[in-house]
């Protein structure tokens, strides 16, 4: 082994530049585990965006690039650890598109990936913790922090006018993270949270929680739970006793099962949910349709452009090395710069080569904020007659 | 009118579900303390029976909704009841045949049944799974309400809305109906007697010329109607999934054993123990202080213990319970 790293080592530093080389590209994701239906678009995203850099041999004078796929797992931490460092230490990746839930994702990052100083940009990890993470400039992510809908959340409900809500959150890093930062956010604006209540999932008694909520009352009921488990019901207890009458749904909450199992019951109900939405989203389902797979499923999209921001940024610091250019995302991700679309990579690759600037828009309209996380596009939902409508995206 | 006010937020939030959740402990509870007062032990499986007879009473249901037949204003799963229970009978009779007689045959200790029934816990739970899934149901129909929150705030011009849902008044006058039937049975009839011998002294009882596998026989199929009933009302009320019956059994024993295992007053006054003592521990009283005192604003909610610890309510009663009185408040037999 270590000879053979030192053979590539002298070849690489032999070939200097004038020589193609083939990058390789960590993607983690939970192939097995809670969430492995949906992990194969989101690799499968990642993919296009590597095959299309490669197809297009612009990349720092024609190098190619090559996915290297490991299973994170989801929830269990050492294995995603463990999948992680393989990818770093023997398959020697540039990059990581990874990891797919919060947790993992901190375990990899700390463990792996910042000690080693390899890049990592997450298509799906929402946590807030991950903002305020130690990670040396190495992590980023391409879909918004759960804080970040705590204040679009906070938004909603001010221009609705109510100024005081009771918030019931399910009993996880989820509902929890969202509660403390819409709580947080909504105190910050002026308003008044009456009280902040977990419920725990996979009960049907929530007599208890739904008193307690109705004493500490408010104009609105914030339910921050999962539509098919206690978050519906908290819904039926508050209706049935008449406690509350206007519920703030976030993205948990907005299914179509709502509709089939509340109606009109809701009417005057209102919420929001993370979604990309626009020119670029509709390109990129239409490449992933050509490349045979669904480009609408969740993620999948943050995928692409997680991957295309890494390759954009070495082309822009003209290396692979992570530590030289993970300083160039923020930089290509945001303006100034001629705006990049979904399949246009090869001109973003060009135009960084001619020594210009670019924003990379991608498939999600990419922004990265504060640490270096996209400040997202969120749909608002009312509830009107009975069925979820798209009032705007914020 | 504040008076009035607290009161109706009392009933509402506290007194109307306690009491509708009580009594479907106590259905529950009654069916656990019957088997341990007869066949002494614990029965784990008590839960997925429950579940189970749930399950035949929602597919019969779905029958009967499909070939048009309903109950007008009441659910048409009191009509499937009658099936449910039939088939739940058969497979505790069933399982007792195939399980439990082997056990009885050898006289092995009350704790050796015990795990046996958490066996056979284990069967059922996968079967009720196959049979049915694992999704929440909600399969009632009918009238939704009996009084409306929305009704009765125009009704009485009261700020506090109180809403009776008729699952809540069909379990509640179920129970009534049920225990009351129960306790007649077992009063008054040749086999309730015999089976109240077989509970007091077994030796007794078989020298005195009583069939011990009718007494078993006619203890599971009561067992098994109770728990079909207190299945279907609790799902009726709340929503029918399997994994929430898996962990009613749990408050269902607390409120057994509370009451003082093998006597069935006991089973009912435990049930509403647990139920009260959950609900109003964790509620947060500050709206009925505002209106009883006027001029009181307390800036907390007044809330005993966060809901999180419902849970821990019920258990803490049990501990207590069993520290002090360890046959339960109505003198059962001793754990």
């Amino acid at each position: 082994m270590k000879k053979l790293l030192l053979a590539t080592a002298a070849v690489a530093l032999c070939a200097g530049g004038a020589f193609a080389e083939d990058i390789k590209m960590g993607i983690s994701m939970g192939f097995t585990g809670p969430l492995e239906s949906i992990a194969p678009p989101i690799a499968s995203g990642a993919e296009l965006a590597m095959k299309e850099v490669s197809d297009s041999g612009k990349l720092l004078g024609g190098d190619t690039v090559t996915p290297v796929r490991g299973d994170s797992t989801c929830v269990d931490a050492a294995a995603a650890t463990a999948t992680v460092e393989r990818m770093v230490t023997s398959e020697g990746v540039k990059g990581i598109v990874g990891g797919m839930c919060s947790g993992e994702t901190i375990a990899s990052l700390t463990n792996v990936a910042v000690p080693n100083g390899v890049v990592m940009i997450s298509p799906s990890a929402t946590s807030p913790a991950l903002s305020t993470i130690d990670d040396n400039g190495l992590f980023f992510r391409t879909s918004p922090s759960d804080a970040r809908q705590g204040e679009v959340m906070t938004d909603i409900i001010m221009e609705h006018g109510i100024k005081s809500v009771a918030v019931t959150y399910t009993n996880n890093d989820y509902g929890k993270g969202l509660a403390d930062s819409f709580a947080e956010a909504f105190k910050a604006k002026g308003g008044t949270v009456t009280i902040v209540a977990a419920h725990e999932d996979g009960k049907a008694d929530y007599s208890a929680e739904v008193g307690a909520l109705a004493a500490a009352g408010g104009d609105a009921l914030v339910v921050a739970g999962y539509v098919d488990q206690g978050g519906s019901g908290i819904l039926r207890g508050a209706l049935d006793t008449g406690a509350f009458s206007t519920f703030v749904l976030p993205d948990g909450m907005v299914a179509a099962t709502l509709e089939k199992n509340f109606g009109t019951e809701l009417d005057g109900s209102f919420g929001q949910m993370p979604a990309s939405e626009g020119e670029g989203k509709d390109m990129f389902v239409s490449l992933a349709k050509t490349a045979g797979f669904d480009g609408s499923s969740i993620y999948s999209a943050e995928a692409y452009d997680a991957a295309a921001l890494m390759l954009l940024a070495m082309q822009a610091a003209k290396s692979t090395d992570p530590k030289v250019y993970k300083d160039k995302i923020m930089d290509v991700a945001n303006a100034p710069g001629e705006k990049i679309m979904p399949g246009e990579l090869a001109k973003g690759l060009e135009l960084l080569a001619e020594g210009k600037d670019i924003d990379y828009v991608g498939a999600t309209s990419v922004e990265l904020i504060g640490a270096g996380e996209s400040a997202g596009t969120f749909r608002e939902i009312a509830i009107k007659d009975g069925k979820i409508e798209t009032v705007k995206y914020r | 009118m504040d008076i009035l006010n607290a009161l109706v937020a009392i009933l509402n939030y506290v007194v109307v579900p306690a009491t509708a959740y009580g009594a479907q402990l106590a259905l529950g509870a009654l069916g656990v303390t019957l088997i341990y007062g007869i066949l002494r032990f614990s029965n784990f499986a008590h839960g997925d029976t429950m579940a189970f007879g749930t399950a035949i009473t929602i597919l019969i249901t779905w029958a009967l909704q499909s070939a048009g037949i309903g109950f007008g204003p009441l659910p048409t799963a009191l009509i499937a009841l009658p099936f449910g229970i039939a088939a739940t009978a058969l497979l505790v009779l069933g399982t007792d045949k195939i399980v439990y007689s082997y056990y009885r045959k050898v006289r092995a200790a009350p704790v050796v049944l015990t795990m046996v029934s958490v066996g056979v816990m284990f069967l059922m739970n996968g079967l009720t799974r196959l049979l049915i899934g694992v999704d929440e149901i909600k399969f009632a129909d009918g009238a939704r309400f009996l009084i409306s929150a929305q009704e009765f705030k125009k009704a009485t011009g009261l700020a506090e809305p109180l809403a009776i849902r008729s699952t809540q008044a069909i379990t509640v006058i179920t129970a009534a109906i049920v225990v009351a039937a129960l306790f007649w049975f077992l009063a008054k009839t040749r086999t309730g007697k015999s089976m109240r011998a077989f509970s007091d002294n077994e030796d007794l009882a078989l020298l005195s010329g009583i069939n011990p596998s009718r007494v078993v026989a006619m203890t599971w199929i009561i067992a098994a109607a109770l728990a079909t009933i207190a299945g279907t009302l609790y799902g009726l009320d709340k929503s029918f999934k399997a994994f929430n019956y898996f962990q009613l059994l749990l408050p269902v024993f607390a409120a057994a054993i509370v009451g003082g295992l093998g006597n069935p007053l006991g089973a009912i006054a435990g049930g509403f123990i647990i139920a009260y003592s959950e609900v109003a521990v964790t509620y947060a009283w500050k709206k009925v202080a505002m209106y009883l005192i006027p001029g009181f604003q307390p800036d907390s909610l007044l809330q005993l213990l966060s809901t999180e610890y419902k849970f821990a309510v019920s258990f803490t009663i049990l501990i207590i319970v069993l520290l002090f009185k360890p046959t339960g408040l109505f003198k059962g037999k001793s754990v």
